[in-house]
């Protein structure tokens, strides 16, 4: 029996005796979100490049692929995901990197993980396989539950394949750096990305902003050039860093908060240390504040907050109204009738 | 439940909006009796052009409270038929909700109600150096709320992306007249993400009140290539040429013989009449990258046998090089009184072959077909000609439409790439998904739409409708549905 087919098996099973998968690839991020409940169903196994043409721009693989793996394979292209998801861990899966969503630094320009998604193949709750989207940039057949499934956490069905968009890797990357207070990073980070400049990155901490340039020789040069920055120098290691969370800020293990807000709000004083991503948009905090103030806060700013790492036990993710929350548990129930498929690891209710 | 009577429906809403925004006699729905695919009208019961969200609200409550269907429109400009009116029904027209509502520069965002057009918002936002980048070919007249409905397109989606990559926020009302909002002004929202599902869901699960659009700096400038090619397949294999290299062209269009010798006729831009295909390649960024990377583009043209070669040396010749491809149909149009365009996508590498097997089957049917295309995307529009006025005419012409669409499918595309499938392709759905597919799809719009109200009919066959098509159409001696009962 190949892997899928083992999959399949597997969750009709869970269907029959009505028993409660912990889906799962590499582990790398079980920290987030609460903890799985049920019984395990590793799906790592079922890995594998299905098809790439780099001329296409498509990758298709299976999901228990492992993230670094497709970073490779792409890289002797000289392609690459521009939405540089994080793994989190060397285990990690695209499957995972699916289920959970996460961008890195360029996500404020490139687009994020589920803007480059372009198709699914699946087990829903009913224990059948189905597809939906494809290996092609423009589909609009039917809803798109290739991008819905995006950031569910593998609670609507368990991924099999999975198909991205690449891109060319830009041809050369810089690193700008200014020194300025948090409020003026925020600002030059806005106002320079309305403006025809190859941004890539702009994250700020501890008085520095750093700025990346992304694309042509010519066109980075000219950027650095316009921008008069305090320094200037190659750094992947460092952009590497923020994306995986190994940069000096994220050292250590008290609560680690997220807020996702309009990339130009103004700074918000949580009592604590603060590094700005996205040029504005993503913000990570340590605060001792209570958590319904970080929420408040953040809601009064336009974004919302994640409890992301720490604290176990507590309400990770931002409440939903009312009316969202109902649509979330029928969207729930659409795709798994008998609540199987990652039990209580999105939300505390279903 | 029996389809009410237009004097009731007609009395409860006056009860609850005013008269002026209700249009009830078949004089005045004429205009709305379809949409761009204009072979298919219809009259609606009763047609509603509310002037607000609350408006909206009240005329949803009150139909789903009777259980009247509601078919959501705003500029009718849609090509597969998606706002189509239902004779048991009532249309919503969105065209009043037009205000641009909030321009925040710094944020590069935009928030619209459903019937500005889509080009008033680039025009709106231009003095601030931002736009919006999905440009639909009709984007004079197309309104946001339908380009959200429909997920649509243009010419520069390879690098900027359709519409649910420019999309941050959509206000919505549920059938039952709850507000949802989707998205935000942050980057991402909590839950699942309910925003990139409402992008192409084609009126089905809710009605748009609002949208906060994403904008992005103007390029600093823009230059096209056009080049003539002795063949398709030399055209084609130059776009995976040119992709292949590492360029991200802001457009990169195609047109076959027939589509250039019709633009040719039409208003002379300046094509290759002797050339069996034209390729655009479009750059833009910062003037030195362009530069740069337009001088790759011009070597691998050269190197791909490329008989003619134009670059443009200013934005006046751009813009006139574009006037081609931009009034592709129109010109297109004019050589046989009607067109019917097909919109399915396929992978690049699929191009030559597929365009044989067109070119083959126009034959067959003695039917003209010119390809107009996102070569970029893969994205074939084959404008299929023909003479509504002949008997049999456009029923030959849809036919050869749904075997170019099948042609799309077997070498993995989709039946749509940016029109939608509204009521036109319908029965393509059938051969693109099976029975458990077209049911996940089913329960999901029920979890919006349980009295399935919302522009039934729509986007999605019945299992049923499938059922009854397979047993017509059946492939290879293989039954499509075979556990589906039959009627």
């Amino acid at each position: 029996m190949n892997q899928q087919d083992s999959i399949v098996a597997r969750i009709a099973t869970a269907i029959e005796e009505r028993s409660p998968l912990a889906v799962h690839g590499g582990s790398s991020k079980s920290f987030y979100g609460y903890p799985a409940q049920g019984e395990p169903l590793d799906v790592s196994g079922h890995c594998g490049v299905v098809e790439y043409d780099p001329g296409e721009l498509v990758i298709t693989c299976r999901t228990g692929s492992r993230l670094a793996d497709i970073r490779s394979i792409l890289a002797e292209q000289g392609q690459h995901l521009p939405f540089e998801p994080p793994a989190f861990g060397e285990h990690a899966t695209i499957g995972g990197t699916v289920a959970c969503g996460f961008s890195g630094p360029r996500r404020a320009w490139s687009g994020s993980l589920r803007d480059f998604l372009l198709g699914v193949k699946l087990v829903n709750g009913n224990g059948k396989v189905v597809r939906y989207g494809g290996q092609v940039m423009k589909n609009v057949a039917g809803y798109d539950i290739s991008r819905l499934v995006a950031g569910s956490m593998g609670t609507l069905g368990v991924l099999l394949e999975v198909s991205f968009k690449v891109l060319p890797m830009p041809a050369r990357e810089l690193t700008l750096s200014f020194e300025c207070d948090q409020a003026e990073s925020i600002r030059r980070s806005n106002s320079w990305s309305g403006q025809a400049l190859p941004l890539s990155g702009a994250s700020w901490w501890q008085g520095r902003l750093q700025l990346r340039l992304s694309g042509a020789e010519s066109e980075v040069g000219r950027a650095a050039e316009m921008l008069r920055p305090d320094s200037q120098y190659e750094d992947p290691l460092a952009w590497e860093d923020l994306r995986e969370h190994r940069s000096e800020f994220f050292r250590g293990t008290s609560k680690l908060w997220r807020l996702s807000l309009p990339p130009a709000a103004d700074p918000i004083d949580l009592d604590g240390d603060c590094l700005v991503d996205w040029g504005g948009a993503q913000r990570w905090y340590r605060s001792p504040l209570p958590a319904d103030e970080i929420r408040e806060r953040a809601a009064h700013a336009g974004g919302h907050a994640t409890l992301f790492r720490g604290d176990s036990g507590k309400a990770r993710f931002h409440p939903l109204p009312p009316t969202l929350e109902r649509m979330q548990r029928r969207i729930k129930r659409a795709f798994d009738p008998h609540g199987l498929f990652n039990p209580f690891r999105m939300s505390r209710d279903w | 439940m029996d389809s009410i009577s237009k004097a009731l429906l007609l009395k409860e809403l006056n009860a609850v909006v005013p008269s002026e925004i209700l249009l009830d006699t078949d004089e005045a729905m004429r205009p709305f009796e379809c949409d761009g695919l204009s072979v298919y009208r219809k009259l609606p019961l009763l047609v509603a052009l509310p002037e607000d969200t609350e408006q909206i609200r009240k005329i949803l409550v009150t139909c789903h409270r009777l259980g009247v269907p509601v078919v959501t429109r705003g500029a009718g400009t849609g090509l597969s038929g998606g706002a189509l009116p239902i004779e048991s029904g009532l249309l919503l027209v969105l065209t009043r909700l037009d205000r641009i509502l909030h321009i925040d520069p710094l944020n590069r965002t935009a928030r619209v109600q459903p019937g500005v057009r889509n080009l008033a918002v680039s025009e709106a936002v231009a003095v601030h150096g931002l736009y919006y980048a999905p440009d639909p070919s009709s984007q004079i007249a197309c309104s946001i709320g339908g380009n959200v409905a429909e997920n649509s397109g243009g010419v520069h989606c390879l690098k900027y992306g359709l519409t649910v990559h420019n999309v941050m926020e959509v206000r919505l009302l549920t059938i039952e007249g709850e507000e949802l909002v989707l998205g935000g002004e942050a980057l991402d929202a909590p839950g699942f993400d309910l925003l990139a599902l409402l992008n192409g869901s084609e009126g089905m699960l809710g009605v748009i009140t609002e949208v906060l659009l994403r904008l992005l700096p103007l390029p600093e400038t823009a230059r096209i290539a056009l080049a003539g090619f002795a063949s398709i397949e030399a055209a084609a294999a130059t776009v995976g040429a040119i992709i292949g290299a590492g360029i991200v062209p802001a457009g990169l269009e195609m047109m076959d013989r027939l589509s250039v010798e019709a633009v040719e006729a039409f208003n002379s831009p300046g094509y290759p009449r002797d050339a069996e295909a034209v390729l655009l390649c479009e750059l833009d960024g910062g003037e030195a990258e362009v530069a740069e990377q337009m001088e790759s583009v011009r070597h691998i043209l050269e190197t791909h046998g490329a008989t003619s070669i134009t670059v443009s040396a200013s934005e006046a010749e751009r813009l006139r090089l574009w006037q081609g491809r931009k009034n592709a149909f129109p010109a297109v149009g004019r050589s046989r009184p009607d067109y019917y365009s097909m919109d399915g996508t396929i992978p690049r590498r699929e191009l030559p072959r597929v365009l044989a097997q067109i070119s083959d089957a126009s034959g067959r049917y003695g039917l003209p077909v010119a390809n107009v295309f996102h070569a970029g995307d893969g994205n074939l529009h084959p404008l299929i000609l023909y003479d509504a006025n002949r008997e049999g005419e456009l029923d030959l012409a849809e036919k050869l439409g749904a075997e170019i669409l099948t042609m799309c499918i077997e070498a993995g595309g989709t039946v749509t790439g940016e029109h939608g499938v509204g009521m036109e392709k319908i029965d393509s759905m059938c051969e693109q998904f099976d029975a458990a597919e077209l049911e996940q799809f089913h329960a999901l719009k029920n979890a919006f739409d349980p009295d399935g109200l919302l522009n039934p009919g729509k986007a999605v066959p019945t299992l049923h409708r499938c059922a009854e098509l397979g047993a017509m159409h059946v492939h290879g001696g293989k039954l499509p549905f075979p556990d589906i009962p039959r009627f």
